[in-house]
């Protein structure tokens, strides 16, 4: 019964917090931290307490460590079906963590309708983890599209305005657009599924578990598997249809950009491991070496766009593309090493990158402009902030001792047993990131300074949110075996789904 | 043949609306009162919609040649008379007073007479099983309809729109009525189930009778506004009373359609060959023109004109598909586009309210709406996203029955149009709904009433807001309804 109260939550602080400006500015901020810290909390609870050797595996009826189920449109034979195994508490995890710190870092910057602005807000986390939790195709779906409305809001009516002619009202509607059109994609994919295991089996169903038994022609479950793997790539981002992200990064408010960067490109990577591989094994096996040059092209492509950006936010934002890279080519490299390897990616990067942005918000908030050429010198003009992004930095470009460096060492070994000079190339990967990180640094931070008056040092909440992110980070880095353990079960669930059908056509090839 | 109390129990809707036509009609020669009026035709009109559950007890039930009762006619008998229920509600709203000086200064009543009309003319258009059925409902339902669009005849554009309509629906019942003489003349009865048999007697149609049935679809696609016919959709919208524009993009189109599903379903032949080319060839082109001349609009009456065009586009692709999901797709999508179109044509008409010369139509009057009225803003922003057909609302549930209809019958080229266009349509439904939340300019013409809530107009309205929500989360009660609202296919 705790699994649709951690989709409720959000929802109705949200409702709440829209009421509680009524009632001055600083409750809805205080209703949307007390429901994201319960959020947080029941997700940690949960950890605590659940079995996450339970996950689905190919042959038997999959087994979840807690699941809810009630029925919802006859119809069609769709129910209200959560279920939760190690990787969507992982996930679920993050969000609350998160969704706790895009509440704290809007604390000062959010200073109008700030009850929506927290409606908008819980929405989407709401959304996010329904998105998680929901292994009913067409509920699935529902979660997928519903929660572009609100960050759409988020970004047309809190984001900045960049340089001519790219307003936020555009980026907004061009992030939803790209995501609106290939969920549509999606759709018709899901339902051609259902459709083919309705006419074979009778039974109209959305449920995940019976369609995992639908026996497909090869050319339809190829066709289907693209259906799925469009709507993903759009919000991964797999490069050639990435231009949305760099846009809505840059004018959607800090805590969009944490939301964005954090967990809602990582429901794209859990979309793919949950739906994507076991639906379609044959046929994603069949296309793994597209998506995993396509992956290496983006590692490639987004670490020399990031090295070129004057936009700081824009910079981190290409950092993503290229990290989220690796996930791609770990999530289609069949290895159960890389899989593991591509969760810790996915969370370390959704700290390092909510991090980052935190601190770029923190740096706009103070010099009100995210121009690196009108930066410079910083270091010498306040403290504990550069310092601190010289951490991330470094975190991004995948120091040992940081989470990110054990998530890209796992894929890149694993993947290079199956595919070696794949994962050869993406080691250039490593080399780049160094170099467009240092050089944020280096032009943000040192350098001729453009003026010497002293910038207000950050604020103890401020403070707070960046460190305990380092902390999480480097006990990531240096101890990572708790989240390896809760997630074994799942990835080991799908490589044998897609590992078995991998290894066929790599020896036909 | 005999005539039974079953039988006057079956038409009872009809003749309930009816009758309160008549009643109204006596009641203003006996005397002028607006709100006497009003409440004449809403009681009528509830108490015809009461009398659909004796009718139901009465289905499948052919009444004379013309006229075939089942649940399906049923189904959009209430479908109309809610759609007419709501756009008289929205009319009493928008005459306004008398009294305090304000609102419409020439004669209200005639309205509600001419609108209690139309909807009689709809009822019998859902029903009709004969061609001279279908003509007689249709010219009931649209020569009310010219007088309702010019019924604000001291504006220029209203009065405008009136003789366009006028002249383009004369001319659209010209090529109906030509088709259907050549039609009779190769098949010989005007029975629908009769023409159905006759042509798939011979296998393909002739000539003649595909040419008959084109020219038929020339007239019912004048009616529906679809490409290339839908030259007369906007400017009529524009220029028409907002609650009249309420009315024809609902019940009015909803009549129309059920009778073009009712044909295409009756007599299946109909929907092969070249005409199913035809078909799909207009489902396309008014799916992508009505999308992407949505986008150029600045005036919310035109917006919504052409994104009715690409709507009725939609809904053709489940004319198409034409099996399996298809009827049930177009009820569940026909009962959420009403719902949707009575929520955003509701929020202009309380917007326009009382009339004062124009319509507060442009998208610059609705800037910063969500800081003077949050809630009417609540309302048109689920409006807006049911019509992009976005989760939570019911306008998602009637684009994935579409989808769903489409993908069963493998309508890949239609379903790629489909994606093309909500894309596209996403974009300025959404530059309509961000506009209500943008800082507010400082002058403003237009502005709903403060206590608009407090009405009739407004309290419906936010039903309507509601409902949109409350059958986007939980569908299956309506579901259900439409899962029993089949056609009826015996003679």
């Amino acid at each position: 019964m705790i699994l649709p109260w951690l989709i409720l939550i959000p929802f109705i602080g949200g409702l709440l917090c829209w009421y509680g400006e009524r009632f001055g500015t600083t409750l809805p901020r205080w209703i949307a931290l007390l429901s994201m810290l319960l959020l947080f909390g029941l997700g940690l609870w949960l950890w605590a307490t659940g079995d996450f050797t339970l996950a689905p595996a190919p042959g038997v009826a999959p087994q979840w460590a807690s699941e809810f189920q009630v029925p919802w449109i006859e119809r069609f034979g769709i129910t209200i079906h959560l279920a939760l195994d190690g990787l969507s508490m992982l996930m679920v995890v993050l969000t609350g963590l998160l969704g706790v710190l895009s509440v704290l870092c809007s604390w000062n910057e959010i200073q109008h309708r700030i009850g929506f602005f927290h409606l908008n807000l819980m929405w989407i986390l709401g959304g996010v983890v329904g998105v998680f939790l929901a292994v009913d195709l067409f509920l699935f779906f529902f979660f997928w599209e519903m929660m572009l409305v609100p960050m759409y809001f988020l970004i047309a009516l809190w984001g900045h305005s960049g340089s001519e002619g790219k307003t936020r009202i555009n980026a907004a509607t061009k992030f939803f657009i790209y995501t609106q059109a290939s969920g549509l994609v999606m759709l018709v994919a899901i339902l051609g599924l259902v459709l083919v295991n309705y006419s074979q089996t009778g039974v109209l169903t959305f449920n995940y578990a019976d369609l995992l038994k639908a026996e497909l022609a090869p050319r339809t479950e190829y066709l289907l598997m693209l259906g799925f793997f469009i709507a993903f790539a759009v919000k991964f981002p797999v490069v050639p249809l990435h231009s949305w992200l760099p846009d809505a990064h840059a004018q959607a408010p800090t805590a969009g950009s944490v939301d964005l960067a954090g967990i809602l490109l990582k429901t794209a990577a859990y979309g793919m491991l949950r739906f994507s591989l076991p639906l379609f094994p044959n046929a994603s096996a069949e296309f793994a070496p597209i998506v995993m040059w396509l992956g290496v092209f983006a590692i490639v492509y987004g670490a020399l766009l990031s090295f070129a950006q004057t936009d700081i936010k824009r910079l981190v934002a290409y950092s993503s593309v290229s990290h989220m890279g690796f996930v791609l080519i770990a999530i289609y490299s069949g290895s159960q090493i890389a899989l593991q390897g591509a969760v810790v990616q996915m969370v370390a990067h959704g700290l390092s990158a909510a991090a980052l942005f935190i601190l770029c918000g923190q740096l706009y908030e103070r010099l009100h402009t995210r121009d690196m050429r009108q930066m410079g010198g910083i270091w010498a003009r306040m403290p504990y902030l550069p310092a601190v992004s010289l951490f991330f930095a470094a975190a991004a470009l995948g120091l040992p001792g940081t989470g990110n460096f054990v998530g890209e060492f796992l894929i890149l070994i694993g993947s290079f047993q199956y595919v070696p000079w794949i994962a050869v190339l993406a080691t250039s990967g490593l080399v780049l990131g160094s170099v467009y990180s240092l050089i944020m640094i280096h032009r943000a931070y040192f350098g001729p300074a453009k003026d010497d008056s002293p910038l207000a040092g950050l604020r103890p909440r401020e403070l707070g949110m960046v460190l305990g992110l380092a902390v999480l980070l480097v006990l990531l880095g240096i101890y990572p075996q708790p989240v390896l353990d809760t997630s074994a079960a799942s990835m080991h669930g799908v490589q044998q789904w897609f590992g078995t059908a991998f290894t066929q056509f790599a020896s036909a090839r | 043949m005999e005539f039974t109390t079953q039988h006057l129990i079956a038409l009872l809707p009809l003749l309930v609306t009816c009758a309160t036509a008549v009643v109204v009609m006596l009641g203003i020669a006996w005397r002028r009162n607006h709100t006497l009026t009003y409440v004449l035709s809403v009681l009528g009109l509830n108490l015809a919609l009461l009398s659909i559950i004796p009718a139901l007890g009465a289905t499948p039930l052919a009444v004379t040649e013309m006229v075939q009762v089942d649940r399906y006619a049923c189904f959009y008998t209430a479908l109309i008379l809610i759609a007419t229920l709501a756009c008289v509600t929205l009319a009493h709203a928008y005459l306004g007073e008398h009294d305090d000086g304000k609102g419409y200064p020439g004669n209200r009543e005639e309205l509600y007479l001419l609108t209690l009309l139309a909807a009689a003319g709809g009822i019998l258009l859902v029903s009709a099983q004969n061609l001279a059925g279908l003509f007689i409902g249709l010219e009931l339902l649209s020569v009310p309809v010219y007088g309702m669009v010019a019924y604000a005849f001291f504006n220029k554009r209203s009065l405008e729109a009136g003789i366009k309509y006028m002249v383009l629906s004369a001319a659209g019942s010209a090529f109906l009525l030509f088709g259907m003489a050549l039609l009779y003349a190769d098949a010989g009865t005007l029975n629908f189930t009769g023409i159905g048999t006759q042509l798939a007697a011979n296998g393909l149609p002739s000539a003649m009778a595909q040419l008959g049935l084109g020219m038929m679809l020339v007239g019912l696609a004048f009616k529906l506004s679809l490409v290339p016919f839908h030259l007369w959709t906007p400017d009529v919208y524009e220029g028409a009373p907002a609650p009249v524009a309420a009315f024809l993009a609902t019940a009015s189109k909803v009549a129309v359609f059920a009778v073009l599903l009712r044909l295409f379903q009756i007599s299946p032949v109909a929907n092969e060959g070249l005409l199913n080319l035809v078909l799909s060839a207009i489902a396309i082109a008014s799916i992508l023109i009505g999308n992407l001349l949505a986008l150029i609009q600045s005036n919310l009456k035109r917006l919504l004109g052409y994104s009715s065009i690409a709507h009725f586009g939609y809904l053709l692709i489940a004319v198409i598909a034409s099996k399996g999901l298809a009827v049930e797709a177009i009820g569940v999508y026909l009962a959420t586009y009403t719902l949707t179109s009575l929520g955003a044509f509701g929020v202009i008409t309380l917007m326009s309210t009382p009339y004062s010369g124009r319509d507060a139509d442009a998208l610059y009057e609705y800037r910063g709406l969500f800081w003077r009225r949050p809630y009417l803003t609540a309302v048109l922003t689920v409006m807006m996203l049911s019509l992009a057909g976005i989760p939570l609302t019911a306008g998602f549930i009637g684009k994935f029955y579409v989808i769903a209809a489409g993908v069963e019958s493998g309508q890949w080229w239609l379903l790629a149009a489909l994606i093309v266009g909500s894309a596209i349509g996403v974009y300025y439904y959404l530059r309509v709904m961000v506009a209500m939340f943008l800082v507010e300019p400082n002058l403003h013409r237009h502005d709903a009433p403060m206590r608009w809530a407090q009405r009739a107009g407004g309290i419906m309205l936010l039903c309507v807001a509601v409902l949109a929500f409350v059958l986007g989360v939980y569908p299956q009660p309506l579901l259900d309804l439409v899962q029993h609202a089949g056609l009826a296919f015996a003679g």
